[in-house]
């Protein structure tokens, strides 16, 4: 019989996940490890990440730097003994990596590479090409071969964590193959689920990321930190939402209206292109509302120019860029500058936790994405996020090992079956045996999309935000009465359709009261009717709490070590 | 932008429901932009909500959404209806797996596999972690290209060897084989060739080619495995001339 009670249960294979089981195996033959997901690992989103990962590697950088730019990118949100702790362990990441076996792209004298990224002051982001996430993901996924005491649960479902006697002993999860639940019991767990773009409509993400980590610790009593802090990428294409990495920008390229002009120079002259993001996206929306934006077939644009670097740096450093100009745009940026937009690409918030991955439930670790440590703040810099996956993966794995030690005995069983039985009832008899009437899952969630699209995106205001705050009960209530076409146990993709929505109206709730309630514009939260940052009332993270109606919003101070917060200028 | 109408002829299978595979065709709008993927992910949503298949990125790099479309393997998420358009789409799994439900196919044994040839680089001491390994650009390029398979599996789905012989290691995994065995990192090449040089490894591949006709990243896999052909006899003569000595 399949093993089902481990030392560490990790949920999810992408950058985060692989990094703490990779960490946790490493720490001690003797532990075992399951590593649960619902997508092969090598699916994972990770996969997407084009640009590259940040580290000081170079005599002209330090931890005093990246900290401060990080920070300061964070509008003063971000958690300072975090990013210190952070950046002081970007280094050794980075050189495991390579020592992976990462194809890290080389200077002529044989070290890694580095170029220029959006906000970081110098060259700081290690990148393999443009096709970072893609390198990251497979060196991890390969290298985490190596360990046999890794048991894989490859297309399994979480659908609920289990907690006995106020501490998570792991999870109850959906075996897409086989069509059955199934617990897998750990002393520890941690959440590595990645984001949740997916409530939007037009986003990065790929399909599968519906915030299953946020919702499930969420449900279980665990607050979510600032979730109204959600980044969107100026870059992405229109249409389909594809991404177009910053290292387009950070190779040199120009950003243009209709009129040819570099319209940078108006909002952000010491930094053009380079920087944040919240800004560049913020500058987008302003040009487009000033009628100096392109028309197109999916609305307005503007233009990403990267003819005056010529194919050989193209076909170099940004390969990808070209491949995906090519193929889903139909023109190459050699010649023609490349339709953006911007887009979702990333959520700054998510679990609540402390720099080891410990959230408030004991046993329950959460990191990458789906957790809010936080070194974001209000505004991640790019190529943060990997090294971010990389960094607090090995803590938390470290962190959870020792706490499995500490539990001499497995999770007794009793509370396993409960919760099995308990989501065997839900979703197979009650989700699954609901018959399909008007409701239906893809048109519930495209409404909740264009909602979360034109009522909390890049930027907001009260009677919007309280609009969309209605408007998502209304959701919840009819997803009551959504049914579903497919009976099958065995790989029911419209069942698992369900559960993702389930998910993604809960993650929506928190980030519509979350926004709503905050009155202030910091980072990536642009409240027209707040146009300023307020420190005396909002120098503080967002707690949202789930309870029987809308998230209950509590606050909780920002860590201050060494940089005051003061005006966030370029 | 709705041009016209397009038919997709998808295969269903459904093991609950039992039975053999069939076909269902379904009438949806058209755009010029549209890949197939668009055209399954339309059915889904507004037509027939039981359709069953893998996607995720849609920007031909997670590897999730492959299928036969018009009788090739190919990514459905970069394969645009207006090119392969002639009367109806046909939509199939991909060949030579075992189906598990519509679209869907296990891909279980191209892991096991891939875990046979030792997909990591092996050391015998490892260094610190203050600096890197050095490296210069054009020891990168060496193994660069098969560094670039996105283990989607159209490369199985093409190779008859594969299809008449199962066990056959098959071409991405040689072609990780080898780039691991190319990487100046690594010091596991011997062990790799080992493997490869098995009734089950690179000597099944009469090099049809398809493989490589039909790889969307350019990986090559095809000339990967007469490459590490090549090598495998190398470390066999050597073997024979000295005895004791290991090949890198």
């Amino acid at each position: 019989m399949e093993r089902t009670s481990f030392d560490i249960v990790v949920v999810g294979g992408g950058a985060a996940g692989l990094r703490a089981a990779i960490a946790a195996a490493e720490s001690d033959p003797d532990l075992t490890i399951a590593l649960v997901s619902k997508v092969y690992p090598m699916r994972s989103h990770t996969v997407s990440a084009e640009g590259g990962t940040a580290a000081v590697l170079r005599d002209y950088d330090s931890f005093e730097l990246h900290a401060l730019d990080t920070i300061k990118g964070s509008d003063f949100l971000a958690d300072q003994d975090a990013v210190e702790f952070f950046v002081a362990r970007c280094p050794e990441e980075i050189i495991r990596l390579e020592h992976w076996g990462c194809p890290w792209s080389r200077d002529e004298d044989g070290r890694v590479s580095q170029r220029a990224f959006g906000g970081m002051s110098v060259k700081r982001t290690v990148y393999a090409a443009d096709k970072v996430g893609f390198h990251i993901l497979h060196t991890l996924f390969q290298t985490s071969m190596k360990y046999d005491r890794i048991h894989r649960f490859d297309e399994y479902f979480v659908t609920s964590l289990i907690v006995d006697a106020g501490a998570c002993t792991g999870v109850v999860a959906l075996n897409l193959r086989g069509g059955s639940m199934v617990a897998i019991q750990g002393k520890a767990t941690i959440l590595a689920t990645g984001g949740c773009g997916r409530v939007y409509e037009f986003t990065t993400n790929g399909f599968i990321k519906t915030g299953d980590g946020m919702a499930l610790a969420y449900r279980a009593g665990v607050p979510l930190k600032d979730m109204e802090m959600v980044q969107f990428h100026p870059t992405c294409l229109p249409g389909t939402g594809i991404l177009i990495t910053e290292a387009a920008r950070g190779e040199g390229g120009y950003l243009i209206n209709k009129d040819g002009e570099r319209y940078m120079q108006r909002y952000l002259p010491g930094k053009m292109e380079l920087g944040p993001r919240d800004i560049l996206s913020r500058a987008m929306v302003q040009e487009m509302k000033e009628g100096r934006a392109f028309e197109g077939p999916y609305g307005l644009y503007l233009g990403l120019d990267l003819r005056h670097l010529g194919a050989k740096k193209i076909n170099e450093r940004i390969p990808m860029v070209r491949e995906l100009a090519e193929k889903y745009m139909g023109l190459d940026p050699v010649h023609e500058p490349i339709p953006v937009r911007p887009g979702q690409h990333y959520i700054m918030g998510g679990v609540s936790t402390n720099l080891k991955g410990e959230t408030t439930l004991p046993g329950l670790y959460a990191v990458g994405e789906t957790a809010c440590v936080s070194i974001n703040g209000a505004n991640r810099l790019g190529s943060n996020s990997l090294s971010e996956c990389l960094v607090f993966g090995a803590a938390c794995g470290h962190a959870a090992v020792e706490f499995a030690k500490r539990r001499s005995t497995y999770p007794r069983g009793a509370a396993a079956r409960e919760a099995l039985k308990r989501e065997e009832a839900r979703v197979f008899d009650d989700l699954l045996g609901r018959e399909r009437g008007k409701e239906t899952v893809a048109g519930i969630r495209i409404e909740m999309q264009q909602l979360m699209e034109r009522d909390v995106g890049i930027f907001r205001e009260e009677s919007a935000l309280s609009d969309a705050c209605g408007m998502l009960g209304k959701l919840r209530d009819r997803f009551a009465s959504v049914g579903l076409a497919d009976k099958d146990r065995v790989f029911n993709t419209e069942l698992t359709a369900v559960l993702e929505l389930d998910f993604m109206l809960d993650i929506t709730m928190t980030i519509a009261h979350s926004a709503r309630n905050r009155h202030e514009s910091r980072g990536a939260h642009s409240r027209t009717d707040f146009p300023q940052r307020d420190d005396a009332n909002y120098l503080k993270h967002t707690l949202a709490f789930q309870t029987d109606g809308p998230p209950r919003i509590d606050y909780v101070p920002v860590t201050i070590t060494k940089w005051q917060p003061v005006e966030r200028k370029y | 932008m709705v041009e016209s109408e397009v038919v997709f002829r998808v295969k269903r299978y459904r093991p609950e429901s039992g039975g053999r595979p069939t076909f269902q065709e379904y009438t949806i709008p058209y755009r010029s932009d549209m890949v197939v993927l668009d055209g399954l992910n339309y059915i889904k949503d507004h037509v027939d909500p039981t359709l069953t298949f893998r996607w995720s990125c849609r920007m031909g790099i997670c590897g999730s959404c492959g299928a036969d479309v018009n009788g090739q393997p190919r990514l459905t998420c970069g394969t645009y209806i207006r090119d392969v358009h002639k009367g109806a789409v046909t939509v199939e799994p991909l060949s030579n797996f075992p189906i598990l439900k519509d679209l869907v196919v296990d891909f279980d044994d191209f892991l096991n596999k891939l875990a046979s040839v030792t997909p990591y680089i092996v050391r015998k001491d490892w260094g610190d972690l203050t600096k890197e390994y050095v490296q210069y650009p054009e020891d990168v390029e060496a193994y660069r290209q098969q560094s670039l398979c996105i283990n989607c599996m159209l490369c199985y789905a093409a190779c008859p060897v594969f299809g008449s012989s199962p066990e056959f290691v098959g071409p991405a995994a040689s072609a990780l084989a080898l780039r691991y065995n190319r990487d100046t990192r690594d010091q596991g090449a011997d062990a790799r060739l080992a493997r490869l040089n098995t009734k089950t490894g690179i000597w099944e591949c009469t090099f049809v080619g398809e493989c490589s006709v039909v790889c969307p990243k350019d990986v090559d896999p095809a000339a990967a495995i007469q490459t590490l052909k090549f090598l495998a006899t190398m470390r066999h003569m050597r073997r024979l001339l000295m005895p004791g000595a290991s090949s890198r």
